[in-house]
Protein backbone atom coordinates (compact mmCIF):
# COMPACT_ATOMS: atom_id res chain seq x y z
CA UNK A 1 0.00 0.00 0.00
CA UNK A 2 2.51 2.45 0.89
CA UNK A 3 5.04 3.67 -1.77
CA UNK A 4 7.86 1.44 0.06
CA UNK A 5 5.98 -1.77 -0.62
CA UNK A 6 5.01 -1.05 -4.04
CA UNK A 7 7.75 1.03 -5.08
CA UNK A 8 5.57 3.82 -6.05
CA UNK A 9 5.11 7.64 -5.10
CA UNK A 10 1.72 8.37 -5.27
CA UNK A 11 0.57 12.27 -6.12
CA UNK A 12 -0.36 13.18 -3.25
CA UNK A 13 3.08 12.55 -1.33
CA UNK A 14 4.64 13.67 -4.20
CA UNK A 15 2.94 16.74 -4.78
CA UNK A 16 2.85 18.63 -1.22
CA UNK A 17 6.80 17.55 -0.98
CA UNK A 18 7.84 21.33 -2.18
CA UNK A 19 11.48 20.89 -3.51
CA UNK A 20 14.06 23.04 -2.11
CA UNK A 21 14.45 25.81 -4.96
CA UNK A 22 18.15 26.12 -6.30
CA UNK A 23 20.09 28.83 -4.92
CA UNK A 24 23.92 29.06 -7.32
CA UNK A 25 26.26 31.47 -7.02
CA UNK A 26 25.54 33.58 -10.44
CA UNK A 27 29.23 33.51 -12.86
CA UNK A 28 31.29 36.51 -12.41
CA UNK A 29 31.47 38.65 -15.44
CA UNK A 30 34.63 40.57 -15.09
CA UNK A 31 34.74 41.64 -18.80
CA UNK A 32 32.31 43.43 -18.33
CA UNK A 33 32.85 45.77 -15.95
CA UNK A 34 36.45 46.61 -17.35
CA UNK A 35 34.90 47.41 -20.68
CA UNK A 36 32.17 49.41 -19.32
CA UNK A 37 34.77 51.47 -17.48
CA UNK A 38 36.95 51.72 -20.63
CA UNK A 39 34.23 53.06 -22.78
CA UNK A 40 33.19 55.15 -20.40
CA UNK A 41 36.25 56.95 -20.05
CA UNK A 42 36.56 57.41 -23.86
CA UNK A 43 33.17 58.97 -23.90
CA UNK A 44 34.07 60.96 -21.23
CA UNK A 45 37.33 61.95 -23.19
CA UNK A 46 35.29 62.92 -26.23
CA UNK A 47 32.81 64.85 -24.62
CA UNK A 48 35.31 66.87 -22.68
CA UNK A 49 37.07 67.86 -25.87
CA UNK A 50 33.72 68.43 -27.60
CA UNK A 51 32.54 71.38 -25.12
CA UNK A 52 36.35 72.57 -24.66
CA UNK A 53 37.70 72.89 -27.84
CA UNK A 54 36.52 76.25 -28.73
CA UNK A 55 36.84 75.16 -32.70
CA UNK A 56 33.53 73.72 -32.33
CA UNK A 57 31.42 77.01 -32.00
CA UNK A 58 29.05 75.82 -29.98
CA UNK A 59 27.58 79.01 -30.27
CA UNK A 60 27.34 79.76 -33.59
CA UNK A 61 25.56 76.05 -33.75
CA UNK A 62 23.04 77.49 -31.11
CA UNK A 63 22.43 80.73 -33.60
CA UNK A 64 21.97 78.13 -36.96
CA UNK A 65 19.86 75.26 -35.42
CA UNK A 66 16.87 76.91 -35.05
CA UNK A 67 17.81 79.52 -38.15
CA UNK A 68 14.41 80.06 -40.74
CA UNK A 69 16.54 78.77 -43.76
CA UNK A 70 18.01 75.78 -42.39
CA UNK A 71 14.36 74.44 -40.29
CA UNK A 72 12.67 75.24 -43.89
CA UNK A 73 15.73 72.88 -45.36
CA UNK A 74 14.57 69.92 -42.78
CA UNK A 75 10.53 70.70 -44.00
CA UNK A 76 11.97 70.10 -47.91
CA UNK A 77 14.41 67.47 -47.03
CA UNK A 78 11.61 65.92 -45.49
CA UNK A 79 8.94 66.31 -47.85
CA UNK A 80 11.66 64.58 -50.26
CA UNK A 81 12.68 61.66 -48.22
CA UNK A 82 8.34 61.29 -47.50
CA UNK A 83 7.64 61.82 -51.18
CA UNK A 84 10.15 59.63 -53.00
CA UNK A 85 9.62 56.89 -50.51
CA UNK A 86 5.69 57.07 -50.85
CA UNK A 87 6.33 56.62 -54.74
CA UNK A 88 8.97 54.24 -54.47
CA UNK A 89 6.85 52.06 -52.42
CA UNK A 90 3.87 52.24 -54.70
CA UNK A 91 6.10 51.39 -58.01
CA UNK A 92 7.80 48.45 -55.60
CA UNK A 93 4.93 46.59 -54.98
CA UNK A 94 3.81 46.83 -58.38
CA UNK A 95 6.81 45.67 -59.79
CA UNK A 96 7.61 42.89 -57.12
CA UNK A 97 3.51 41.65 -58.23
CA UNK A 98 4.78 41.96 -61.53
CA UNK A 99 8.00 39.63 -60.89
CA UNK A 100 5.47 37.63 -59.21
CA UNK A 101 3.52 37.24 -62.50
CA UNK A 102 2.04 34.65 -64.69
CA UNK A 103 2.46 36.90 -67.65
CA UNK A 104 6.07 36.65 -69.37
CA UNK A 105 6.04 40.60 -70.32
CA UNK A 106 5.07 42.08 -66.75
CA UNK A 107 7.89 39.78 -65.40
CA UNK A 108 10.70 40.94 -67.87
CA UNK A 109 9.54 44.96 -67.34
CA UNK A 110 9.75 44.44 -63.84
CA UNK A 111 13.30 42.71 -64.24
CA UNK A 112 14.40 45.81 -66.83
CA UNK A 113 13.63 48.55 -64.63
CA UNK A 114 15.42 47.33 -61.56
CA UNK A 115 18.69 46.74 -64.05
CA UNK A 116 18.21 50.23 -65.19
CA UNK A 117 17.88 51.88 -62.25
CA UNK A 118 19.61 49.91 -60.18
CA UNK A 119 22.36 49.60 -62.33
CA UNK A 120 23.20 53.56 -62.61
CA UNK A 121 24.08 55.78 -60.23
CA UNK A 122 21.12 57.78 -58.38
CA UNK A 123 23.70 61.16 -58.42
CA UNK A 124 23.81 60.23 -62.56
CA UNK A 125 19.52 59.80 -62.87
CA UNK A 126 19.19 63.29 -60.63
CA UNK A 127 21.41 64.81 -63.17
CA UNK A 128 19.11 63.43 -65.97
CA UNK A 129 16.20 64.62 -64.32
CA UNK A 130 17.26 68.02 -63.93
CA UNK A 131 17.71 67.66 -67.70
CA UNK A 132 14.65 66.42 -69.04
CA UNK A 133 13.66 69.46 -70.08
CA UNK A 134 15.82 70.25 -72.40
CA UNK A 135 15.49 66.29 -73.99
CA UNK A 136 11.76 66.35 -74.14
CA UNK A 137 11.18 69.99 -74.63
CA UNK A 138 7.09 69.28 -74.86
CA UNK A 139 5.27 66.27 -73.19
CA UNK A 140 2.26 65.47 -75.31
CA UNK A 141 -0.69 63.07 -74.88
CA UNK A 142 -2.01 61.91 -78.10
CA UNK A 143 -3.17 58.98 -80.50
CA UNK A 144 0.22 57.93 -82.38
CA UNK A 145 0.19 59.34 -85.76
CA UNK A 146 -3.23 61.16 -85.08
CA UNK A 147 -4.59 64.24 -82.77
CA UNK A 148 -3.02 65.43 -79.98
CA UNK A 149 -5.17 65.49 -76.66
CA UNK A 150 -3.21 67.65 -74.33
CA UNK A 151 0.58 68.59 -73.95
CA UNK A 152 2.61 70.91 -71.39
CA UNK A 153 5.97 72.52 -71.38
CA UNK A 154 7.99 69.88 -69.81
CA UNK A 155 9.70 72.77 -67.28
CA UNK A 156 6.57 73.66 -65.93
CA UNK A 157 5.42 69.68 -65.08
CA UNK A 158 8.66 68.61 -64.24
CA UNK A 159 10.45 71.47 -61.65
CA UNK A 160 13.18 70.74 -59.66
CA UNK A 161 11.31 69.68 -56.87
CA UNK A 162 9.17 66.80 -59.23
CA UNK A 163 12.93 65.94 -60.80
CA UNK A 164 14.06 65.27 -57.57
CA UNK A 165 11.38 62.92 -55.93
CA UNK A 166 11.55 61.33 -59.71
CA UNK A 167 14.94 60.85 -59.78
CA UNK A 168 15.49 59.56 -56.18
CA UNK A 169 11.72 57.28 -56.23
CA UNK A 170 12.60 55.50 -59.33
CA UNK A 171 15.96 54.62 -58.18
CA UNK A 172 14.55 53.35 -54.91
CA UNK A 173 11.95 51.73 -56.39
CA UNK A 174 14.58 49.39 -57.89
CA UNK A 175 16.22 48.88 -54.34
CA UNK A 176 12.83 48.33 -52.76
CA UNK A 177 11.30 46.01 -54.98
CA UNK A 178 13.89 43.40 -54.36
CA UNK A 179 13.19 43.90 -50.91
CA UNK A 180 9.50 43.48 -51.37
CA UNK A 181 10.16 40.31 -53.52
CA UNK A 182 12.56 38.84 -51.15
CA UNK A 183 9.40 39.54 -48.85
CA UNK A 184 6.90 38.61 -50.76
CA UNK A 185 8.97 34.91 -51.48
CA UNK A 186 9.05 34.78 -47.33
CA UNK A 187 5.51 33.45 -47.03
CA UNK A 188 5.01 29.84 -46.62
CA UNK A 189 3.19 28.84 -50.46
CA UNK A 190 0.36 26.58 -48.27
CA UNK A 191 -1.02 30.60 -47.61
CA UNK A 192 -1.76 30.74 -51.10
CA UNK A 193 -2.82 27.75 -51.82
CA UNK A 194 -4.76 27.75 -48.46
CA UNK A 195 -6.52 31.10 -50.48
CA UNK A 196 -6.61 29.67 -53.96
CA UNK A 197 -8.79 26.97 -52.15
CA UNK A 198 -11.41 29.18 -51.02
CA UNK A 199 -12.00 30.57 -54.92
CA UNK A 200 -9.73 33.79 -54.03
CA UNK A 201 -8.69 35.86 -57.11
CA UNK A 202 -4.66 36.00 -57.29
CA UNK A 203 -5.23 39.68 -56.48
CA UNK A 204 -7.01 39.56 -53.63
CA UNK A 205 -4.40 36.88 -52.40
CA UNK A 206 -1.66 39.00 -52.92
CA UNK A 207 -2.95 42.03 -50.75
CA UNK A 208 -5.10 40.26 -48.43
CA UNK A 209 -3.11 36.98 -47.37
CA UNK A 210 0.48 37.50 -49.05
CA UNK A 211 1.53 41.28 -48.65
CA UNK A 212 0.40 41.45 -45.08
CA UNK A 213 2.76 38.68 -43.78
CA UNK A 214 5.57 39.90 -45.72
CA UNK A 215 5.55 43.25 -43.83
CA UNK A 216 6.83 41.53 -41.34
CA UNK A 217 9.85 40.40 -43.37
CA UNK A 218 9.86 44.01 -45.67
CA UNK A 219 9.66 46.68 -42.86
CA UNK A 220 12.97 46.27 -41.34
CA UNK A 221 14.83 47.06 -44.48
CA UNK A 222 12.55 49.33 -46.09
CA UNK A 223 12.89 51.72 -42.44
CA UNK A 224 16.92 51.10 -43.44
CA UNK A 225 15.77 52.51 -47.07
CA UNK A 226 14.05 55.13 -45.40
CA UNK A 227 16.96 56.50 -43.84
CA UNK A 228 19.11 56.00 -46.02
CA UNK A 229 17.29 57.87 -48.64
CA UNK A 230 16.67 60.97 -45.67
CA UNK A 231 20.98 61.42 -46.25
CA UNK A 232 20.73 60.77 -50.26
CA UNK A 233 18.19 63.69 -51.07
CA UNK A 234 21.37 65.61 -49.95
CA UNK A 235 22.64 64.42 -53.25
CA UNK A 236 19.75 66.88 -55.69
CA UNK A 237 21.65 69.55 -55.76
CA UNK A 238 22.74 67.71 -58.78
CA UNK A 239 19.06 68.31 -60.66
CA UNK A 240 19.80 71.02 -59.15
CA UNK A 241 17.51 71.49 -55.95
CA UNK A 242 18.59 73.94 -53.84
CA UNK A 243 16.70 73.98 -50.45
CA UNK A 244 17.20 70.73 -48.92
CA UNK A 245 19.19 70.39 -45.46
CA UNK A 246 22.29 69.91 -46.44
CA UNK A 247 22.65 72.72 -49.44
CA UNK A 248 21.10 75.28 -46.97
CA UNK A 249 23.73 74.88 -44.20
CA UNK A 250 26.61 74.54 -46.77
CA UNK A 251 25.65 77.78 -48.54
CA UNK A 252 26.06 79.42 -44.65
CA UNK A 253 29.24 77.82 -44.11
CA UNK A 254 30.35 79.53 -47.05
CA UNK A 255 28.99 82.74 -46.11
CA UNK A 256 30.19 82.34 -42.73
CA UNK A 257 33.23 80.86 -43.21
CA UNK A 258 32.57 78.47 -40.29
CA UNK A 259 31.89 75.04 -41.97
CA UNK A 260 32.56 72.82 -38.68
CA UNK A 261 29.45 74.45 -36.60
CA UNK A 262 27.01 74.05 -39.62
CA UNK A 263 27.99 70.64 -40.56
CA UNK A 264 27.13 70.06 -36.96
CA UNK A 265 23.63 71.56 -37.32
CA UNK A 266 23.02 69.34 -40.55
CA UNK A 267 24.34 66.38 -38.14
CA UNK A 268 21.66 67.20 -35.51
CA UNK A 269 19.16 67.83 -37.52
CA UNK A 270 19.50 64.81 -39.40
CA UNK A 271 20.18 62.63 -36.35
CA UNK A 272 16.73 63.77 -35.19
CA UNK A 273 14.76 63.04 -37.95
CA UNK A 274 16.58 59.49 -38.15
CA UNK A 275 15.28 59.28 -34.52
CA UNK A 276 11.52 60.13 -35.29
CA UNK A 277 11.82 57.43 -38.23
CA UNK A 278 12.83 54.85 -36.21
CA UNK A 279 10.05 55.21 -33.63
CA UNK A 280 7.77 55.07 -36.89
CA UNK A 281 9.18 52.11 -38.11
CA UNK A 282 9.10 50.38 -34.21
CA UNK A 283 5.38 51.06 -34.59
CA UNK A 284 4.41 49.81 -37.56
CA UNK A 285 6.90 46.60 -37.28
CA UNK A 286 4.46 45.62 -34.41
CA UNK A 287 1.52 46.28 -36.45
CA UNK A 288 2.31 44.19 -38.71
CA UNK A 289 3.61 41.48 -36.16
CA UNK A 290 0.29 40.26 -35.06
CA UNK A 291 -0.22 37.11 -35.12
CA UNK A 292 3.63 36.38 -34.82
CA UNK A 293 5.77 38.34 -32.52
CA UNK A 294 4.84 38.63 -28.49
CA UNK A 295 2.27 36.56 -28.51
CA UNK A 296 0.59 36.08 -24.99
CA UNK A 297 -0.41 32.25 -24.62
CA UNK A 298 -4.05 33.72 -23.99
CA UNK A 299 -4.98 36.43 -25.93
CA UNK A 300 -4.83 39.86 -25.02
CA UNK A 301 -8.23 40.85 -25.52
CA UNK A 302 -10.90 38.15 -23.96
CA UNK A 303 -13.58 36.75 -26.88
CA UNK A 304 -15.67 39.31 -27.06
CA UNK A 305 -18.66 37.57 -28.50
CA UNK A 306 -20.83 35.02 -26.94
CA UNK A 307 -21.15 32.61 -29.57
CA UNK A 308 -25.12 31.80 -30.95
CA UNK A 309 -25.86 28.48 -29.23
CA UNK A 310 -25.47 25.69 -31.83
CA UNK A 311 -28.64 27.38 -33.60
CA UNK A 312 -30.85 27.51 -36.83
CA UNK A 313 -28.22 25.09 -38.69
CA UNK A 314 -29.36 24.78 -42.03
CA UNK A 315 -27.12 21.96 -43.23
CA UNK A 316 -25.44 21.20 -39.98
CA UNK A 317 -26.63 18.37 -37.65
CA UNK B 1 -31.20 7.64 -49.46
CA UNK B 2 -28.11 5.26 -48.81
CA UNK B 3 -25.04 5.95 -50.20
CA UNK B 4 -24.83 3.47 -53.03
CA UNK B 5 -27.91 4.29 -54.93
CA UNK B 6 -26.75 8.36 -54.39
CA UNK B 7 -25.96 9.80 -57.65
CA UNK B 8 -22.35 10.14 -58.58
CA UNK B 9 -20.50 13.50 -57.26
CA UNK B 10 -17.30 13.17 -58.26
CA UNK B 11 -15.83 11.32 -61.27
CA UNK B 12 -12.19 10.28 -62.59
CA UNK B 13 -12.02 9.19 -65.78
CA UNK B 14 -8.82 7.47 -66.64
CA UNK B 15 -6.65 10.55 -65.08
CA UNK B 16 -3.01 10.92 -65.47
CA UNK B 17 -0.54 13.64 -63.80
CA UNK B 18 3.11 13.92 -64.64
CA UNK B 19 5.88 15.89 -63.18
CA UNK B 20 8.18 16.05 -65.92
CA UNK B 21 9.32 12.84 -66.66
CA UNK B 22 7.67 11.30 -62.89
CA UNK B 23 4.00 9.39 -63.77
CA UNK B 24 2.67 10.55 -60.88
CA UNK B 25 -1.09 9.16 -61.57
CA UNK B 26 -1.35 5.90 -64.20
CA UNK B 27 -5.06 6.56 -64.85
CA UNK B 28 -7.51 7.04 -61.70
CA UNK B 29 -11.01 5.60 -62.55
CA UNK B 30 -13.00 6.55 -59.48
CA UNK B 31 -16.31 7.21 -58.05
CA UNK B 32 -17.83 9.33 -55.32
CA UNK B 33 -21.26 9.49 -54.69
CA UNK B 34 -22.98 12.41 -53.17
CA UNK B 35 -23.07 11.80 -49.36
CA UNK B 36 -20.05 9.08 -49.58
CA UNK B 37 -17.13 9.64 -47.46
CA UNK B 38 -14.70 7.92 -49.31
CA UNK B 39 -11.34 7.07 -47.71
CA UNK B 40 -7.93 6.96 -49.84
CA UNK B 41 -4.89 5.34 -48.47
CA UNK B 42 -1.72 4.37 -49.63
CA UNK B 43 1.87 4.15 -49.20
CA UNK B 44 3.94 7.72 -49.04
CA UNK B 45 4.12 8.89 -52.69
CA UNK B 46 1.66 6.46 -54.34
CA UNK B 47 -0.07 10.42 -55.45
CA UNK B 48 -2.66 10.78 -52.70
CA UNK B 49 -1.99 14.19 -52.47
CA UNK B 50 -1.37 15.12 -55.89
CA UNK B 51 -5.01 13.27 -56.58
CA UNK B 52 -7.22 15.64 -54.15
CA UNK B 53 -4.79 18.54 -55.47
CA UNK B 54 -6.18 18.02 -59.05
CA UNK B 55 -9.54 18.32 -57.60
CA UNK B 56 -9.37 21.59 -56.84
CA UNK B 57 -6.80 22.73 -59.25
CA UNK B 58 -4.19 23.22 -57.60
CA UNK B 59 -2.64 20.67 -59.76
CA UNK B 60 -3.73 20.15 -63.22
CA UNK B 61 -3.93 16.73 -64.81
CA UNK B 62 -2.22 15.80 -67.79
CA UNK B 63 -4.71 13.29 -69.60
CA UNK B 64 -7.98 12.13 -68.62
CA UNK B 65 -11.43 14.09 -66.89
CA UNK B 66 -12.35 14.84 -63.60
CA UNK B 67 -16.12 16.00 -63.30
CA UNK B 68 -17.91 17.06 -60.02
CA UNK B 69 -21.42 17.06 -60.86
CA UNK B 70 -22.21 18.03 -64.17
CA UNK B 71 -18.56 20.08 -64.60
CA UNK B 72 -15.78 19.17 -65.75
CA UNK B 73 -12.77 20.16 -63.45
CA UNK B 74 -10.38 22.78 -64.85
CA UNK B 75 -11.41 22.71 -68.87
CA UNK B 76 -14.19 24.04 -71.02
CA UNK B 77 -14.97 21.22 -73.99
CA UNK B 78 -15.90 23.05 -76.87
CA UNK B 79 -16.74 20.61 -80.11
CA UNK B 80 -14.53 17.72 -78.79
CA UNK B 81 -11.48 20.32 -77.96
CA UNK B 82 -10.52 21.37 -74.33
CA UNK B 83 -10.10 24.87 -73.27
CA UNK B 84 -8.33 26.16 -70.42
CA UNK B 85 -10.56 28.01 -67.88
CA UNK B 86 -9.91 31.41 -67.43
CA UNK B 87 -8.86 32.72 -63.29
CA UNK B 88 -12.75 33.48 -63.00
CA UNK B 89 -14.09 30.32 -63.55
CA UNK B 90 -11.29 28.28 -62.30
CA UNK B 91 -12.12 30.50 -58.82
CA UNK B 92 -16.00 29.58 -59.54
CA UNK B 93 -15.31 25.99 -59.36
CA UNK B 94 -12.90 25.59 -56.30
CA UNK B 95 -15.76 27.54 -54.15
CA UNK B 96 -17.79 24.41 -54.56
CA UNK B 97 -14.95 22.14 -52.70
CA UNK B 98 -13.49 22.85 -49.80
CA UNK B 99 -10.22 21.60 -48.93
CA UNK B 100 -8.48 20.93 -45.49
CA UNK B 101 -4.72 20.76 -45.64
CA UNK B 102 -1.62 18.36 -43.60
CA UNK B 103 -0.40 21.40 -41.89
CA UNK B 104 -3.56 23.46 -41.63
CA UNK B 105 -2.40 27.17 -43.46
CA UNK B 106 -4.48 29.12 -41.61
CA UNK B 107 -3.66 32.37 -42.35
CA UNK B 108 -1.29 33.46 -40.11
CA UNK B 109 -2.01 37.41 -39.59
CA UNK B 110 -5.60 36.72 -38.86
CA UNK B 111 -7.68 35.03 -35.85
CA UNK B 112 -9.67 32.08 -35.83
CA UNK B 113 -13.16 34.44 -36.72
CA UNK B 114 -10.86 36.39 -39.24
CA UNK B 115 -10.02 33.43 -41.03
CA UNK B 116 -13.58 31.69 -41.28
CA UNK B 117 -14.89 35.02 -42.65
CA UNK B 118 -12.28 35.77 -45.15
CA UNK B 119 -13.47 34.28 -48.10
CA UNK B 120 -17.27 34.48 -47.51
CA UNK B 121 -16.66 38.19 -47.17
CA UNK B 122 -14.35 38.74 -50.19
CA UNK B 123 -15.47 35.59 -52.41
CA UNK B 124 -19.18 35.37 -51.66
CA UNK B 125 -19.24 39.27 -50.66
CA UNK B 126 -21.19 38.08 -48.11
CA UNK B 127 -21.98 41.26 -45.63
CA UNK B 128 -19.32 41.32 -42.89
CA UNK B 129 -22.34 40.88 -40.22
CA UNK B 130 -24.00 37.81 -41.76
CA UNK B 131 -20.20 36.09 -42.53
CA UNK B 132 -19.37 36.65 -38.31
CA UNK B 133 -22.37 34.81 -37.35
CA UNK B 134 -22.54 32.11 -39.73
CA UNK B 135 -18.30 31.93 -38.62
CA UNK B 136 -19.54 31.85 -34.72
CA UNK B 137 -21.38 29.29 -35.55
CA UNK B 138 -19.11 27.22 -37.23
CA UNK B 139 -16.59 27.71 -34.75
CA UNK B 140 -19.00 26.17 -32.09
CA UNK B 141 -20.04 23.07 -34.49
CA UNK B 142 -16.19 22.68 -34.08
CA UNK B 143 -15.51 23.36 -30.52
CA UNK B 144 -13.89 26.11 -30.64
CA UNK B 145 -16.51 29.05 -29.97
CA UNK B 146 -14.11 30.18 -26.80
CA UNK B 147 -11.30 30.51 -29.36
CA UNK B 148 -12.69 33.06 -32.00
CA UNK B 149 -9.98 36.23 -30.93
CA UNK B 150 -7.10 33.83 -30.60
CA UNK B 151 -4.53 33.75 -33.78
CA UNK B 152 -3.37 30.75 -35.32
CA UNK B 153 0.50 30.76 -33.06
CA UNK B 154 -2.02 30.48 -29.89
CA UNK B 155 -3.84 27.37 -31.14
CA UNK B 156 -2.68 24.16 -30.58
CA UNK B 157 -1.94 22.04 -34.27
CA UNK B 158 -5.55 20.19 -33.19
CA UNK B 159 -7.60 23.25 -32.61
CA UNK B 160 -5.82 24.74 -35.46
CA UNK B 161 -7.24 21.81 -37.90
CA UNK B 162 -10.79 22.55 -36.42
CA UNK B 163 -10.47 26.11 -37.35
CA UNK B 164 -9.10 25.17 -40.73
CA UNK B 165 -12.15 22.90 -41.34
CA UNK B 166 -14.76 25.45 -40.25
CA UNK B 167 -13.34 28.20 -42.80
CA UNK B 168 -13.38 25.97 -45.26
CA UNK B 169 -17.07 24.76 -44.59
CA UNK B 170 -18.13 28.93 -44.37
CA UNK B 171 -17.66 28.42 -48.22
CA UNK B 172 -20.87 25.89 -48.25
CA UNK B 173 -18.92 23.66 -50.56
CA UNK B 174 -20.58 20.48 -51.92
CA UNK B 175 -17.60 18.65 -51.20
CA UNK B 176 -14.48 18.52 -48.39
CA UNK B 177 -11.05 16.94 -49.17
CA UNK B 178 -8.87 16.51 -46.54
CA UNK B 179 -5.64 15.45 -47.47
CA UNK B 180 -4.16 13.37 -44.27
CA UNK B 181 -5.70 16.18 -41.67
CA UNK B 182 -4.34 14.18 -38.64
CA UNK B 183 -0.79 13.38 -39.84
CA UNK B 184 0.85 16.34 -38.11
CA UNK B 185 -0.78 16.51 -34.83
CA UNK B 186 0.18 14.82 -31.30
CA UNK B 187 -1.35 11.33 -31.06
CA UNK B 188 -3.94 13.42 -28.11
CA UNK B 189 -5.12 15.51 -30.13
CA UNK B 190 -6.21 13.59 -33.39
CA UNK B 191 -9.19 12.33 -31.93
CA UNK B 192 -11.04 16.15 -31.56
CA UNK B 193 -10.25 16.36 -35.34
CA UNK B 194 -11.72 13.06 -36.28
CA UNK B 195 -15.02 13.64 -34.45
CA UNK B 196 -15.31 17.14 -35.91
CA UNK B 197 -15.13 14.99 -39.51
CA UNK B 198 -17.08 12.20 -37.77
CA UNK B 199 -20.14 15.04 -37.52
CA UNK B 200 -19.69 16.14 -40.66
CA UNK B 201 -20.10 12.83 -42.03
CA UNK B 202 -23.40 12.58 -40.25
CA UNK B 203 -24.56 15.83 -42.00
CA UNK B 204 -24.71 14.24 -45.37
CA UNK B 205 -21.20 15.60 -46.71
CA UNK B 206 -19.31 14.19 -49.55
CA UNK B 207 -16.05 13.86 -48.37
CA UNK B 208 -12.78 12.70 -50.05
CA UNK B 209 -10.00 11.59 -47.09
CA UNK B 210 -6.55 10.54 -47.12
CA UNK B 211 -5.85 9.54 -44.28
CA UNK B 212 -3.50 7.06 -42.28
CA UNK B 213 -6.33 6.64 -39.39
CA UNK B 214 -7.58 3.23 -39.97
CA UNK B 215 -10.47 3.35 -37.69
CA UNK B 216 -11.58 6.52 -38.72
CA UNK B 217 -11.71 4.45 -42.17
CA UNK B 218 -13.61 1.53 -40.43
CA UNK B 219 -16.07 3.54 -38.66
CA UNK B 220 -17.12 6.42 -40.83
CA UNK B 221 -15.80 5.48 -44.64
CA UNK B 222 -18.11 4.33 -47.27
CA UNK B 223 -15.81 3.50 -49.27
CA UNK B 224 -12.39 2.34 -49.11
CA UNK B 225 -9.71 2.72 -51.96
CA UNK B 226 -6.18 1.53 -51.50
CA UNK B 227 -3.43 3.27 -54.20
CA UNK B 228 -0.21 2.52 -55.12
CA UNK B 229 2.19 4.13 -57.28
CA UNK B 230 0.33 6.03 -59.11
CA UNK B 231 -2.99 3.14 -59.66
CA UNK B 232 -5.82 2.65 -57.42
CA UNK B 233 -5.34 -1.17 -56.31
CA UNK B 234 -8.36 -1.93 -54.52
CA UNK B 235 -11.85 -0.09 -53.49
CA UNK B 236 -14.83 -1.14 -51.28
CA UNK B 237 -16.29 -1.27 -48.40
CA UNK B 238 -13.99 -0.29 -45.99
CA UNK B 239 -14.35 -3.76 -43.38
CA UNK B 240 -14.24 -5.93 -46.58
CA UNK B 241 -10.65 -4.67 -47.62
CA UNK B 242 -9.19 -4.16 -44.17
CA UNK B 243 -10.50 -7.77 -42.42
CA UNK B 244 -9.74 -9.07 -46.25
CA UNK B 245 -7.61 -7.68 -48.37
CA UNK B 246 -7.30 -8.89 -52.17
CA UNK B 247 -3.75 -8.06 -53.20
CA UNK B 248 -0.96 -8.68 -51.61
CA UNK B 249 0.12 -4.80 -51.56
CA UNK B 250 -2.88 -3.77 -49.85
CA UNK B 251 -1.90 -6.78 -47.46
CA UNK B 252 1.68 -5.75 -46.70
CA UNK B 253 0.36 -1.70 -46.51
CA UNK B 254 -2.20 -2.72 -44.06
CA UNK B 255 0.04 -4.73 -41.79
CA UNK B 256 2.24 -2.35 -41.31
CA UNK B 257 -0.44 0.52 -40.46
CA UNK B 258 -2.75 -1.61 -38.43
N1 LIG C 1 4.83 19.87 -57.33
C1 LIG C 1 5.48 18.74 -57.60
N2 LIG C 1 6.49 18.75 -58.49
C2 LIG C 1 7.14 17.61 -58.80
N3 LIG C 1 6.86 16.41 -58.28
C3 LIG C 1 5.87 16.34 -57.38
C4 LIG C 1 5.12 17.49 -57.00
N4 LIG C 1 4.20 17.11 -56.10
C5 LIG C 1 4.35 15.79 -55.92
N5 LIG C 1 5.35 15.31 -56.68
C6 LIG C 1 5.77 13.91 -56.77
O1 LIG C 1 4.63 13.14 -57.02
C7 LIG C 1 4.68 11.92 -56.33
C8 LIG C 1 3.42 11.73 -55.53
O2 LIG C 1 3.37 12.69 -54.51
P1 LIG C 1 2.11 12.87 -53.57
O3 LIG C 1 0.90 13.02 -54.38
O4 LIG C 1 2.44 13.96 -52.63
O5 LIG C 1 2.06 11.48 -52.80
P2 LIG C 1 1.37 11.11 -51.44
O6 LIG C 1 0.46 12.21 -51.04
O7 LIG C 1 0.65 9.83 -51.73
O8 LIG C 1 2.45 10.89 -50.45
C9 LIG C 1 5.94 11.95 -55.49
O9 LIG C 1 6.92 11.22 -56.17
C10 LIG C 1 6.31 13.41 -55.47
O10 LIG C 1 7.70 13.55 -55.41
MG1 LIG D 1 0.50 13.45 -49.33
Amino acid sequence: MSSATTGRTTTSEAGNNRPELIKAVPVRHPGRWVSGVIIVLIAVAVLQSMFTNPNFRWDIVATYIMDTLVVQGVGWTLLLTVLSMVLAIVLAVLLAFMRQSDNPILRWSSWFWVWIFRGTPVYTQLIFWGLISVLYPKIAAGIPAGPELFSFDTKDLINAGVAAVLGLGLNESAYLAEIFRAGLKSVDKGQVEAAEALGMRKSKIMWRIVLPQAMRVIVPPTGNETIGMLKTTSLVLAVPFTLDLTFVTNSLANRTYLPIPLLLVAAIWYLVITSVLMVGQHYIEKYYGKGVDNLSPAPVKAPTLKAPARLQGEDAE
Amino acid sequence: MSVETAEPLVRFEGVHKFFGENHVLRGIDMTVRRGEVSVVIGPSGSGKSTLLRCVNLLETISAGRIYVGDELIGYREVNGRLHDLNVKQIAAQRREIGMVFQKFNLFGHKTALQNVMEAPVQVKGKSKAEAKARALELLDRVGLADRADFYPAQLSGGQQQRVAIARALAMDPELMLFDEPTSALDPELVGDVLNVMKDLAKTGMTMIVVTHEIGFAREVGDTLTFMDAGVVVESGDPREVIANPQHGRTKEFLSKVL
